[in-house]
């Protein structure tokens, strides 16, 4: 058995734009991941954070082959999967499951908590008779913290946060392999986010499920993530280990990410350079030449726009796609935190 | 010099079906000319409501207001509505969460600028279109003479946002209240949006309040803070005050359950128990009792009022344990210890309490 859950090779996923109503011609296409490659390790959590419209949710719903990729392969548990028939693909759905970002739209108003995470028994014919499937069911409802007395409730008794751990158990209900979570806590309150997080890592710990975490917000992916794969207009930028990237970034879009985050400490956050990157994402129709990013970077020169860089090992454990990657003091100046405010304070003192 | 505006016991009930629904519940506070005011609180805590109902925004039959909004010696609950067309738009603008909701999708972007310039100014069209490009300039949109005929589905979330707040700006409000101005956005267009209200704030010298969820936006760009919950605000202090000695059990449930880059990888988040109450059936006493690791018995029946702690007369906290054990308690949790273990800690059930 490989060690890695799934393997994904120079994938491309192209949305055709067309013209014409009767005979449709294609006059261009999205770009809407563009050529990545990377593997998920069984039982990391592996996170990809980026921008709306980077990729990162097309990347997700063809690691699960929810869409047909352009070009490229998806390997999962070993076999390839990119281009199966839906009759293939079933008997692979149970183990690989996915978790929305919204609670409310996600869960159907008209079925009962108890169908809703029964549903995916009835789907794949396990657990016949009823009564152990209303136990099993019950059991799940228990172990995402809800009340199992509430298996003939309706989605819209819940509130947000109980409704998502709904959408966990049901993602839960067939052990599957994998668990994709696309932005699981964005919709929910402040208060009741660090509950769904904290539920999501204990579950991935007792079950040994292998879960990619697609979120935008950094903090949350450094908290939950092993490993975190940063993407831009639909390339990776850079696929670091979590200590690695948070500590020394090395492609500047990740620098100006970190840059961006609200630091919740006015001391720390005043004393920070933030880099604020100008202008908007481009169009992923046409993205620019060579390295994607060029456009925007503060660091970009000539050969930027003419040679696109290779995602290649900067330091240990730190991969990224750039000819330029972010020195020590660069990094120092766009982080706030307690030990970047540290450094910086001895290197002025030494010079 | 007296506040720009001040909001004295402000209460806003609505009638539904359901009951009746305890939006806000007695809020008071003041801004001062200049002044950057956060406030913060989940969904449901009254901030938004609270605001909406300064602008006149919430008037409707089945709407209970009491209270006053006094903005310049006026009180804007009392105002009718010809008078406080005046006001809205002209001395208080306010900008919304969703910027393309916000905008008329079938009128060109400067055409609702002209308008909201030719609402409240006696110039020409010629001058006020003139005038819009120069706004959009202001707000940072490039080529504003070219942008002014676009639509607003040609613009990006974070140019709908600018052009937003070029338009609350159009005729030099000395008050702008920005409702989650940024939540909609990506980090980097919010750093973008937060950093351009900061420069529009110290360059036309206006106050600004600043609502959001997100208790590191507030952190960089704001004064003061109020922390709202279930209707009422439980915490009001200066900006640094809040982060560096917060005293409501609220605010250091929020500081603490939110990750942050700035606290060790692997540590576990503290959530805040159970969810936001009911606002037809709060809970007695303290609204905040059911979900305090910190609550005692006589929490559950009286109910605290918002007082100065210990030695800072600009830091109110709506709490009943005495304002030395709650320093106490946070230093516990501020040298990591859970609160269970702060609450025994601190010795809790020992403690003597006064007053409410």
């Amino acid at each position: 058995m490989s060690e890695n859950l799934v393997e994904v090779r120079n994938l491309v996923k192209h949305f055709p734009i067309t013209k014409g109503i009767i005979r449709q011609k294609q006059i261009a296409a999205v770009h809407a991941v563009d050529d990545i490659s990377f593997d998920v390790i069984r039982g990391e959590t592996l996170g990809i954070v980026g921008e709306t419209g980077c990729g990162k949710s097309t990347t997700a719903r063809l690691m699960l082959r929810l869409l047909e990729p352009t070009s490229g392969t998806i390997t999962f548990d070993g076999r390839d999967i990119s281009h199966l028939g839906r009759r293939d693909l079933k008997p692979l759905r149970s183990e690989m499951q996915m978790i929305f970002q919204d609670p409310y739209s996600s869960l159907n108003p008209r079925k009962t908590v108890g169908s809703i995470i029964s549903e995916p028994y009835v789907i794949h014919g396990t657990n016949k008779s009823d009564k152990a499937r209303k136990t099993e069911v019950q059991g799940l409802m228990e172990r995402v913290g809800l009340n199992p007395e509430h298996f003939n409730r309706y989605p819209h008794e819940f509130s947000g946060g109980q409704r998502q751990r709904i959408g966990v158990a049901r993602a839960l209900a067939l052990r599957p392999k994998l668990i994709i979570a696309d932005e699981p806590v964005s919709a929910l309150d402040v208060s009741i986010q660090a509950q769904i997080l904290n539920l999501l890592r204990d579950l991935q710990r007792d079950f040994g499920i292998t879960l990619v975490l697609i979120a935008h917000d950094l903090s949350v992916v450094r908290h939950m993530c092993d490993r975190v794969a940063v993407m831009y207009l639909g390339s990776i930028v850079e696929l670091a280990d979590s200590d690695a990237l948070y500590r020394h970034p090395t492609h500047p879009y990740t620098g100006a990410l970190l840059s961006a985050v609200p630091v919740p400490d006015p001391a720390l956050a005043a004393a920070r350079r933030r880099q604020v990157l100008g202008g908007d994402v481009p169009s992923p129709t046409n993205p620019p030449a060579a390295c994607r990013f060029h456009p925007r970077c503060p660091k970009a020169q000539e050969v930027c726009s003419q040679i696109e860089p290779a995602l290649e090992e900067k330091h240990a454990g730190d991969a990224s796609a750039c000819h330029f990657p972010l020195s020590e003091g660069e990094v120092l100046e766009r982080i706030a935190t307690a030990e970047t405010a540290e450094a910086r304070d001895a290197a002025q003192q030494s010079s | 010099m007296s506040a720009l505006l001040e909001v004295d016991d402000l209460h806003v009930y609505f009638d539904t079906d359901d009951g009746l629904v305890k939006a806000v519940d007695g809020v008071s506070f003041s801004v001062d000319r200049g002044e950057v005011l956060g406030i913060v609180g989940e969904s449901g805590s009254g901030k938004s409501v609270s605001m909406l109902t300064v602008m006149g925004l919430t008037r409707s039959s089945n709407t209970q207001l009491s209270g006053a909004a006094r903005f310049e010696d006026r009180d804007l609950i009392e105002l009718k509505p010809d008078e406080l067309r005046q006001v809205r738009g002209n001395d208080i603008a306010m900008i919304f969460q969703d910027p393309l909701s916000s905008l008329h999708p079938f009128y060109k972007v400067g055409w609702q600028l002209v308008e909201a310039i030719r609402a409240h100014q006696n110039v020409t069209k010629a001058a006020a279109r003139e005038r819009s490009v120069e706004l959009l300039d202001m707000v940072g949109i490039p080529e504003p003479r070219r942008r002014v005929d676009a639509y607003p589905h040609e613009f990006s979330g974070g140019m709908r946002q600018r052009a937003m707040i070029a338009m609350a700006l159009a005729n030099e409000p000395k008050l702008l209240i920005a409702d989650e101005p940024t939540t909609a956005l990506d980090v980097t267009v919010q750093a973008q949006i937060l950093e351009l209200i900061a420069r529009l704030q110290r360059e036309l010298g206006m106050a600004v309040i600043l609502i959001t969820h997100d208790l590191g936006v507030v952190a960089e760009v704001t004064n003061n803070i109020n922390v709202m919950y279930a209707g009422r605000i439980v915490e009001s202090a200066p900006t640094d005050r809040i982060f560096a000695a917060p005293e409501h059990p609220y605010t250091w449930g929020l500081l603490r359950s939110i990750p942050s880059l700035d606290r060790p990888r692997d540590e576990e988040l503290v959530p805040i128990p159970g969810r936001p109450p009911s606002l037809i059936n709060r809970p007695t006493g303290c609204h905040f009792h059911p979900r305090c690791p910190y609550v005692r018995e006589r929490h559950k029946q009286v109910d605290p009022r918002l007082d100065a702690v210990l030695d800072d007369a600009d830091h109110k906290v709506a709490c009943l344990l005495p304002s030395e054990t709650r320093k106490r308690i946070w230093s516990e949790l501020k040298a990591g210890k859970d609160p269970q273990e702060a609450r025994a800690a601190v010795n809790l059930e020992e403690v003597e309490e006064v007053g409410r």
